[in-house]
């Protein structure tokens, strides 16, 4: 009796295991849901928003894939709360198989807990925060586009060997922005260069820039860098030019910064700013190509690279998923993203480290003169090519848990 | 009517107890912190009539006391809870004793002016990680025994700690005391003409107001795993206002309504995008312009007026 019992349980077995890899064989409820979670009504609404929407769309559509793909967004109002209880929601409600986008870092690490414990999928490409990479790291999420490290050796390196070596900071008081100093004044320091100064404003709430401004002139370095974000770093370019710093033989070195913000600012204001992104839409032809279909779907506006990010992160995904055959086990969705090279016309030939960090060159721009410009969002040239090996934080400095 | 009271509130608590199998249950979870919340905030406005537009504090900061406790030293979830409401009721007692000193609009400012020096201490203190904030805060067991990593065990205690706030809040406006705040709302220098030391009174509902709303600031924390900038931030401040008059101050189900309201809003028009803070603040100005009392006050104000009528 005893015999037979066993017998049907390891029956039993053998078909519970069989039945289950092939149900696991295929598309999760017949459709791969993309939930596009960002602010699209407040201040990252124009660097990432609904253009982020337009560029998930666009890369399903380019895909052509064999399973059906649904794309949804949501504002998350740059509350943690709110894009906290979308996601759970869009998972446990709706079945959204990955979570994209994604600005503000609070937003960034609360969800990445939520989809690590619903082994779904995490995209970021808007979202900043290097622990997405570092000790914050699942094996269910992935970044994309940049990080607060690359911005800041990308910037503080380039520069350095171009010959900007003596450095001023303007800080905003607060971790980013002291994290933002630390990692760019390392960069410096390890190439050479020196840090003459550096002054720190209060934060949230300065609007006058100007006695920090004048001390950064009065230090007489080569480059000021901007050690903020957002409407402070819109304010400080704002008033350096209207004290003539640009024009005075100095530099200003913008550590995060996006096309959007230099369209607002004019290149009046900006120019001479340098800066360093993932990409750029007038550096080859495919990239001209994509910002001369997204410009009139989005009220003029042209790609940032959280937008071309997003492009490129959706199509490597699908890839992922067209292989697997199955969207069902987000980290192993993550895995076989990192397992297989990464290429699309956008962001070319790249790959995805054990870490989850999305590995391809940056680039350091310089804002043009007026003069320069030949047409509109026309702003940008390009200064210096990081090379993908040398653009990110190194694989053994992250602290990821997943990296032993 | 009276006779049928008691059957409301039955009906009341079985929709409540039955709800999560209808209705989302984090939405509902946060909808009841800040519902909590509200009631808090509308014992000071609605029954002492002591505007504060800086409760994000209480809130916030017990947000931030539960998560620390529960993630760095790994108190349980109920010691955390109470740890934050006595860090925000002791906050309440250094700001409320500023503050009453105060009236009218000076007192707002004061409010407002401590509550934005907290904001910028959080921002800066290493503890609350800045920006980032406080992230994946265990929810543990409750008392040892309950898991509440499980979603409905979770809305149950959320739901238990709710209905305990509110009830304390109730009995205490019923009591004599509510009787003396209320006598300070409607005319201050009578209740200090017939004794009573007034500034006692204010404090002491200032601190269980503050008390209430780290309770429901430290509840939030423990249902979404983490403690953030924006639960100090002063458009939390704002927005309890605005959950309070729109269900209706000076009412018992007022804020409750009011708080389902906007969170209601805040989630299920995130598709929107950027209409969102506009239909808020449409809805924001019909309300003002068309129901004065808030809904729940208006409500009963027609039902007092029909009973009125079929009096005569």
């Amino acid at each position: 009796m005893r015999f037979t019992l066993k017998m049907l349980l390891g029956v039993a077995a053998a078909a519970l295991a069989a039945a289950n890899p092939a149900s696991a064989q295929q598309i999760s409820d017949g459709v791969v849901k993309i939930g596009v979670l960002n602010d699209q009504s407040g201040l990252y609404a124009d660097l990432a928003g609904p253009g982020s929407v337009w560029a998930a769309k666009q890369a399903v559509a380019d895909f052509k894939p064999a399973f059906k793909v649904e794309v949804i967004a949501a504002d998350h109002q740059n509350k943690p709360d709110i894009g906290a209880s979308i996601v759970r929601q869009w998972i446990d409600v709706d079945k959204v198989d990955l979570i994209l986008d994604v600005p503000t870092s609070s937003v960034v690490l609360a969800v990445n807990q939520i989809v690590k414990e619903k082994n779904k999928v995490l995209i970021v490409s808007t979202g900043a925060t290097a622990d997405l990479t570092g000790k914050a790291c699942t094996p269910n999420s992935i970044h994309w586009t940049y990080d607060t490290w690359a911005l800041a050796n990308g910037t503080g390196k380039a520069i350095v060997k171009t010959g900007g070596d003596s450095w001023f900071f303007i800080t905003a008081d607060y971790a980013f922005g002291h994290a933002l100093e630390r990692d760019t004044e390392a960069v410096i320091v390890a190439n050479g260069g020196k840090v003459l100064g550096k002054v720190r404003t209060p934060f949230p709430g300065t609007t006058d820039f100007s006695s920090f401004l004048l001390q950064a002139q009065a230090s007489k370095s080569k480059i000021i860098g901007l050690a903020n974000a957002g409407g402070d770093t819109i304010n400080s370019i704002k008033q350096a030019a209207e004290f003539g710093i640009v024009k005075g033989g100095q530099n200003l070195a913008g550590l995060l910064v996006f096309l959007t913000d230099i369209h607002a600012l004019g290149l009046g204001t900006a120019q001479g700013l340098i800066m360093t992104e993932a990409w750029y839409w007038d550096m080859n032809d495919a990239n001209r190509a994509f910002a001369r279909e997204f410009a009139p779907a989005n009220k003029g506006s042209y790609p940032t690279m959280a937008h071309a990010g997003v492009y490129s992160a959706v199509t490597h995904y699908l890839k992922a998923v067209t292989e697997l055959k199955s969207d069902a086990d987000g980290a192993k969705v993550v895995a076989q993203m990192k397992a297989l090279p990464s290429e699309d016309k956008l962001f070319g030939k790249g790959s995805v480290r054990a870490d989850g960090r999305h590995i391809h060159p940056m680039y350091l721009f310089e804002v043009k003169k007026p003069s320069e410009s030949k047409g509109p969002w026309d702003y940008y040239k390009v200064r210096a090519t990081i090379p993908a090996e040398e653009a990110f934080r190194p694989l053994k400095d992250g602290g990821c848990p997943l990296v032993n | 009517m009276i006779a049928s009271r008691p059957v409301w509130i039955a009906l009341l608590v079985a929709a409540a107890l039955a709800a999560p199998f209808a209705v989302y249950p984090i939405f509902l979870m946060k909808a009841l912190c800040f519902a909590l919340f509200a009631c808090a905030f509308n014992l000071l406005l609605g029954y002492v009539g002591l505007l504060s537009f800086g409760h994000a504090a209480y809130f916030g900061f017990a947000a931030y006391i539960t998560g620390y406790t529960a993630k760095a030293w790994g108190w349980p979830p109920e010691v955390a809870l109470v740890a934050g409401g006595a860090a925000a009721a002791g906050l309440g007692l250094v700001f409320g004793g500023l503050a009453i000193r105060r009236q009218g609009i000076y007192f707002a400012m004061i409010t407002l002016a401590l509550a934005q020096m907290l904001y910028f201490f959080c921002v800066q203190a290493p503890f609350t990680h800045g920006e980032d904030g406080i992230q994946a805060i265990p929810r543990g067991r409750l008392f040892g025994l309950i898991e509440l990593g499980d979603s409905l065990a979770m809305y149950y205690f959320v739901l238990a700690v709710f209905g305990a706030g509110f009830l304390l809040i109730q009995r205490t406006i019923h009591s004599p005391f509510g009787q003396v705040l209320k006598a300070i709302r409607e005319n201050e220098s009578r209740a200090i003409s017939l004794g009573y030391r007034v500034d006692r009174y204010k404090l002491a509902a200032f601190v269980l107001s503050a008390a209430l709303s780290g309770l429901a600031g430290a509840l939030m924390t423990l249902v979404f795993q983490f403690a953030t900038l924006n639960n100090v931030h002063w458009h939390l401040s704002g927005e309890v206002v605005l959950m309070t008059l729109l269900g209706g101050v000076g009412t018992m189900l007022g804020p409750v309504v009011g708080a389902f309201l906007v969170a209601a809003i805040q989630q299920y028009l995130a598709q929107l995008g950027a209409w969102v803070t506009i239909v808020q603040g449409a809805i924001f100005v019909v309300c003002v312009l068309l129901f004065r009392r808030g809904i729940v006050g208006e409500i009963v104000a027609r039902l007092r007026w029909l009973r009125a009528g079929k009096g005569k």
